[in-house]
C-alpha cells in the first residue's frame, strides 16, 4: 500500500519538477514566463498525438519538447525582441496553448493512449521496496532527476551558468560587459519552453495516457508557485514538487477511502497548499529577496 | 534650448605643453560625431591620449563626456568620424573588442552584479578566467599589491562603495589594460579613499598605462591629471595642462561664463526656535540591501541650514523617507514645530508647512508624463494654495499662475507653455522641482541632493534660495555628497554613514579631513564614545581608508 503510494507520488511530482526547473532557469535569466501552462498542455497534445502516429513513446516525448520549444520561441520573439509585456504575453501564451491543443486534441479525444515503458535499472531494481521505487520507473522520471543535477551544476559551476545568472542580476551591466542579454534570455526561455513541453508529454504519456482536454489542470501555475518557493535555488524544486505531488494523491487515496469531505474541496487541497506555501514564503523578505533575480520581468532594450 | 549662448568661447587653439605632441599617442579620436534624436551629443571631437598619461576630460553635466568614452569602449557607436589605436584605425563594435585592446573602464554607475561574489564578477568580465580558485588567488594577491584589498569570496551586495569600486578597479587591472577609463570615480569615495585612489593612478601612469580620467572636481583634476580636454555641448572647446589653470579658469571654460558666487558666510544666522527635531529615530532595514538608520538625533533650528553628508547609500534616502512621512515612525521620533509628526501622513505635514524635495526628480519628485500644473497641484493640493475650486474640482487657472510665477522666479526654461516634466532637461526640472517648493516660502524645507546633476549656474541659483530662505526665519535640512556644496551653504554639518548620523557641529570647526574620517565609519564610534546605544558590532571603516 505505502510503496503504491509513493510510486503514484513521484509519477504525480514528475511534470511538476520538469515544468519547474524549465522556468527556473528562465527567471533566473530575468524573464518571466507565466505561460507555462500553455506550453505544457502543447506539449501534452503533441506529443500524444506523436506517440499515437508513430507508434513510439520516444518520438511522443520528442515531439512534446519540440511543442514546448515553439510555444517558447513565439513568447520569446515577442517578448525580447518586440519588447512586449511579460505579463500580458505569458497570460496570452496560456491561453493561446488551452484553445490551440483543444482544437489540435479533438481527434485524439477516447483514442488509448501510449504508456512510456518502465525502465528497470538492473540489479537495484530487485533490492526490495526501494527497488521498485526507485529503480523501476519510466524514464522520464530519471530525465528528471539528471535536469536537476545538470541545471544545478551549468547554473552554479559553469560559466555559462554564471552569465546567465549575471543577465539576470543587472542587464545593464551584463550588456556593458559585452554579453548579448537577449540571446541568452531566448536560449533560457527555449530551454524553459522545452521543460515545459516535456513536463506536458509526461502527462499524457506517463501520467494518465490519453487525451483529455485541459489535462494539466493548472500544474502549469504550480510549476510557477514552486519556483518562488524554492526560492530559485534547482534541489529545493525537488522537495516542493515531491510536497505537491504528495498532497495531489493523498486527496485521491482520502477520496477513495470515502471520507466524508466533498471530492471538489479535496481536488482542491494542492492548489490551497501553493497559495499557503506563498504566503508563509513571501513572510519572510529577506530569504526571497536574497536570491530573487534583480531583472526578473523587466524589458531590456540595448540602447546603441 | 542652449543654456548658455557661447558669448565667451575661449580661444579654441590653446598652446598645448611643450613636447607633447611628439610623445607616442595611444589612441587618437579625430571626428567624432554622434546624434541622439535632435540633439548632437558628440560634435566632431578630436582627442588624442598618449601613453603613460593622466588626460582629463572635463565638462558640465550633458556636455557629451560619458557618450565620447562609451563610443571608445565599444558600448556605443559614432555616427561618423575615426578612432586609432597606437597608430592604426580600429572599429571598437562592442566591449569585448574594447578589452582585447586594451582597454578597461571603470563605470560611475557601477556596473557590478549584487547577487554574485567578487571572483565571480571579476570572472564576468576577463575573456579566460580559468579556474575559479586559481582567479581568486590572483585577485587577492594583486588586490594587495596596489593597496586596494579585496576578498574574493565576498558577495558585492553586502559591501560599502568604496570598496565596490575597487572591484572595479581590480577587474580592469587583472586585463592589463593600457588605457584606464574612470567615470567619476571620487564621487562615492572619502576623501581619504579618494587620496588612495589617485596614489594608485599615479603608479599606473608610471607603468606606462594610461588614464582617461572624467571629473567635474577641478581640484582633483588640477592634481593629478597631465593634460586635460574640456568639451561643452558635445565640442571640443579647450585643451589645457590643468596645473598651469586656475580652478575658475577651467571652470570659465567648461560653462562658458563666470559662475556667480554663493553667499552664506557673508550674514550668520539668526537662530531661531527647533523647528524639525528628530529624537532617537530608528527605522529597520526595508529590504536586504538597504540601510537600517539606528537612534538619529538632530535638531534644525529657524534660520539656518543644516547639512548632512556621506557617501551614497550609507542611509540618505531611508533618512529622507522617515523625514517626509513616506515612511511612517513612532509619533515622538520626528517634531515639526514641536507637534509630534513621526506616524503623519505627507499631507499633514505638507500643511504644517513642510516641504520636501526628494533625490530623483522624475519619478519621485515629479510624475513624468504629467504637465507642470498638474505636477504642481499633486504636491500643493492642500495647503491654501487655492489649487482646488468648491466641490473639489481642480482650479486650472490658479495652477498656472503658479506655474508662470515659478517658471519666472527660477529661470526654467521650457519649448512651450506648460510642457510635460519628461520634457525638460535634468536640471531645468530641477529648477522647477525645487522651486515648486521654495514658491510657498515654507517653514521647514528638507531636501536631498539639491544640485545633483544640475549645471553650475543653476546650482548656484538653487544654493542661494536655499540660504534665502533659512535667513527668511525658515529651518533647511539638506542632504547631499557633495562636499564643496556643503561648505558653500551649510552653517552646520553632520555626517550620516551606515545609518548612523554624527552630531551636527558648526561649518568653522569642520574640514574636508573630519568629514572624511566620520564618513569613513567615524560617526559609529563617535556615537559609541557618547554614550549612546551603538550598533552590535562596531562595523569596520569601510576598505579601513585612512
Amino acid at each position: 500500500m505505502f510503496e503504491a503510494i509513493l510510486l503514484t507520488v513521484i509519477t504525480a511530482a514528475t511534470p511538476l519538477l520538469i515544468a519547474a526547473l524549465g522556468e527556473l532557469v528562465v527567471e533566473r535569466s530575468g524573464v518571466l514566463n507565466l505561460g507555462v501552462e500553455g506550453m505544457m498542455i502543447m506539449g501534452a497534445v503533441v506529443g500524444f498525438a506523436a506517440a499515437n502516429l508513430t507508434g513510439s513513446g520516444t518520438l511522443g516525448a520528442l515531439a512534446a519538447v519540440l511543442a514546448g520549444v515553439c510555444m517558447a520561441s513565439l513568447f520569446g520573439f515577442l517578448v525580447l525582441y518586440l519588447a512586449t509585456n511579460q505579463v500580458a504575453t505569458g497570460l496570452s501564451l496560456t491561453i493561446l496553448g488551452l484553445g490551440l491543443s483543444g482544437m489540435i486534441g479533438e481527434a485524439f479525444i477516447g483514442v488509448p493512449g501510449l504508456k512510456l515503458p518502465r525502465l528497470d535499472i538492473p540489479l537495484l531494481s530487485d533490492i526490495p521496496f526501494i527497488g521498485p521505487v526507485f529503480f523501476q520507473q519510466d524514464a522520464l522520471v530519471y530525465v528528471a532527476f539528471a535536469l536537476v543535477a545538470l541545471v544545478s551544476y551549468v547554473l552554479f559551476r559553469t560559466r555559462m551558468g554564471l552569465i546567465l545568472r549575471a543577465v539576470g542580476d543587472n542587464h545593464g551591466s551584463a550588456h556593458a560587459l559585452g554579453y548579448s542579454v537577449l540571446r541568452v534570455r531566448f536560449l533560457a526561455v527555449l530551454f524553459g519552453g522545452g521543460c515545459a513541453g516535456l513536463a506536458g508529454g509526461y502527462m499524457s504519456l506517463a501520467y494518465t495516457p490519453q487525451w483529455v482536454e485541459n489535462m494539466t489542470a493548472g500544474r502549469g501555475w504550480i510549476a510557477l508557485a514552486l519556483v518562488v518557493f524554492s526560492s530559485w535555488l534547482p534541489l529545493r524544486v525537488v522537495g516542493g514538487a515531491y510536497l505537491f505531488g504528495a498532497v495531489t494523491v493523498l486527496t485521491f487515496h482520502a477520496q477513495a477511502q470515502g471520507i466524508g469531505i466533498p471530492s471538489q474541496f479535496l481536488s482542491s487541497l494542492p492548489y490551497l497548499a501553493t497559495i499557503l506555501v506563498l504566503v508563509v514564503i513571501s513572510a519572510n523578505r529577506r530569504l526571497t529577496l536574497v536570491n530573487t533575480p534583480a531583472c526578473l520581468g523587466k524589458p531590456f532594450v540595448p540602447d546603441r | 534650448m542652449n543654456e548658455w549662448q557661447n558669448d565667451k568661447t575661449p580661444d579654441e587653439t590653446e598652446p598645448r605643453p611643450s613636447g607633447r605632441q611628439t610623445r607616442e599617442a595611444l589612441l587618437e579620436a579625430r571626428g567624432l560625431t554622434k546624434r541622439f534624436g535632435d540633439t548632437l551629443a558628440n560634435e566632431n571631437v578630436d582627442l588624442r591620449i598618449n601613453k603613460g598619461e593622466i588626460h582629463a576630460l572635463l565638462g558640465e553635466n550633458g556636455a557629451g563626456k560619458s557618450t565620447l568614452v562609451k563610443s571608445f569602449y565599444g558600448s556605443l557607436e559614432p555616427d561618423s568620424g575615426e578612432i586609432f589605436w597606437l597608430g592604426q584605425k580600429v572599429n571598437i563594435d562592442n566591449p569585448s573588442e574594447a578589452r582585447s585592446l586594451g582597454i578597461g573602464m571603470v563605470f560611475q554607475h557601477f556596473s557590478l552584479f549584487e547577487a554574485l561574489t567578487v571572483v565571480e564578477n571579476i570572472a564576468l568580465a576577463l575573456p579566460n578566467p580559468g579556474n575559479m580558485a586559481e582567479l581568486a588567488e590572483r585577485i587577492r594577491s594583486i588586490s594587495e599589491d596596489y593597496g586596494l584589498p579585496l576578498n574574493p569570496a565576498d558577495v558585492v551586495a553586502d559591501l560599502p562603495v568604496g570598496i565596490r569600486q575597487r572591484i572595479e578597479i581590480i577587474r580592469c587591472l587583472l586585463q592589463e589594460p593600457k588605457l584606464i577609463i574612470m567615470d567619476e570615480p571620487t564621487s562615492v569615495l572619502t576623501p581619504q579613499e579618494a587620496d588612495r585612489l589617485f596614489v594608485t593612478l599615479e603608479r599606473l601612469a608610471g607603468e606606462g598605462c594610461a588614464v582617461l580620467y572624467i571629473s567635474h572636481r577641478l581640484e582633483e583634476v588640477q592634481r593629478i591629471c597631465h593634460h586635460a580636454t574640456i568639451l561643452r555641448h558635445g565640442r571640443v572647446v579647450s585643451e589645457c595642462d590643468p596645473a598651469r589653470e586656475t580652478a575658475s579658469s577651467l571652470a570659465r571654460m567648461m560653462v562658458g561664463v563666470d559662475v556667480a558666487n554663493v553667499s552664506a558666510a557673508a550674514n550668520a544666522p539668526q537662530l531661531g526656535p527647533v523647528r524639525l527635531r528628530l529624537t532617537n529615530l530608528d527605522l529597520p532595514a526595508s529590504s536586504p540591501f538597504a540601510t537600517e538608520l539606528t537612534n538619529i538625533n538632530l535638531d534644525v533650528h529657524a534660520g539656518e541650514v543644516v547639512a548632512i553628508a556621506g557617501v551614497a547609500g550609507n542611509g540618505q534616502s531611508e533618512l529622507f523617507d522617515a523625514i517626509s512621512g513616506e515612511r511612517p515612525v513612532a509619533p515622538e521620533m520626528i517634531t515639526m514645530d514641536d507637534l509630534p509628526s513621526g506616524a503623519r501622513s505627507i499631507t499633514w505635514r505638507r500643511q504644517k508647512s513642510a516641504a520636501f524635495v526628494p533625490e530623483e526628480r522624475l519619478g519621485h519628485g515629479s510624475v513624468p508624463g504629467l504637465e507642470l500644473t498638474g505636477n504642481i497641484t499633486l504636491t500643493r493640493h492642500s495647503t491654501g494654495d487655492g489649487l482646488i475650486a468648491s466641490l473639489g474640482l481642480l482650479s486650472r487657472t490658479a495652477a498656472g499662475r503658479l506655474e508662470q510665477k515659478i517658471k519666472r522666479a527660477f529661470d526654467v526654461r521650457m519649448s512651450h507653455d506648460n510642457p510635460e516634466a519628461r520634457s525638460l532637461s535634468g536640471g531645468n526640472l530641477q529648477k522647477f522641482v525645487v522651486g515648486r517648493e521654495l514658491d510657498r516660502r515654507p517653514g521647514i524645507m528638507v531636501i536631498n541632493q539639491p544640485t545633483w546633476g544640475v549645471d553650475a549656474g543653476a546650482a548656484a541659483l538653487i544654493r542661494q534660495a536655499l540660504i534665502d530662505l533659512a535667513r527668511s526665519g525658515s529651518a533647511v535640512l539638506v542632504i547631499s555628497q557633495d562636499l564643496d556644496e556643503i561648505f558653500e551653504i551649510a552653517d552646520r554639518i553632520a555626517v550620516v554613514s551606515r545609518g548612523i548620523l554624527s552630531k551636527a557641529e558648526p561649518v568653522h570647526i569642520m574640514n574636508r579631513e573630519k568629514i572624511g574620517l566620520l564618513m569613513a565609519g567615524g560617526a559609529e564610534t563617535q556615537a559609541a564614545k557618547s554614550g549612546q546605544q551603538a550598533p552590535d558590532v562596531l562595523p569596520e571603516a569601510p576598505g579601513g581608508a585612512v
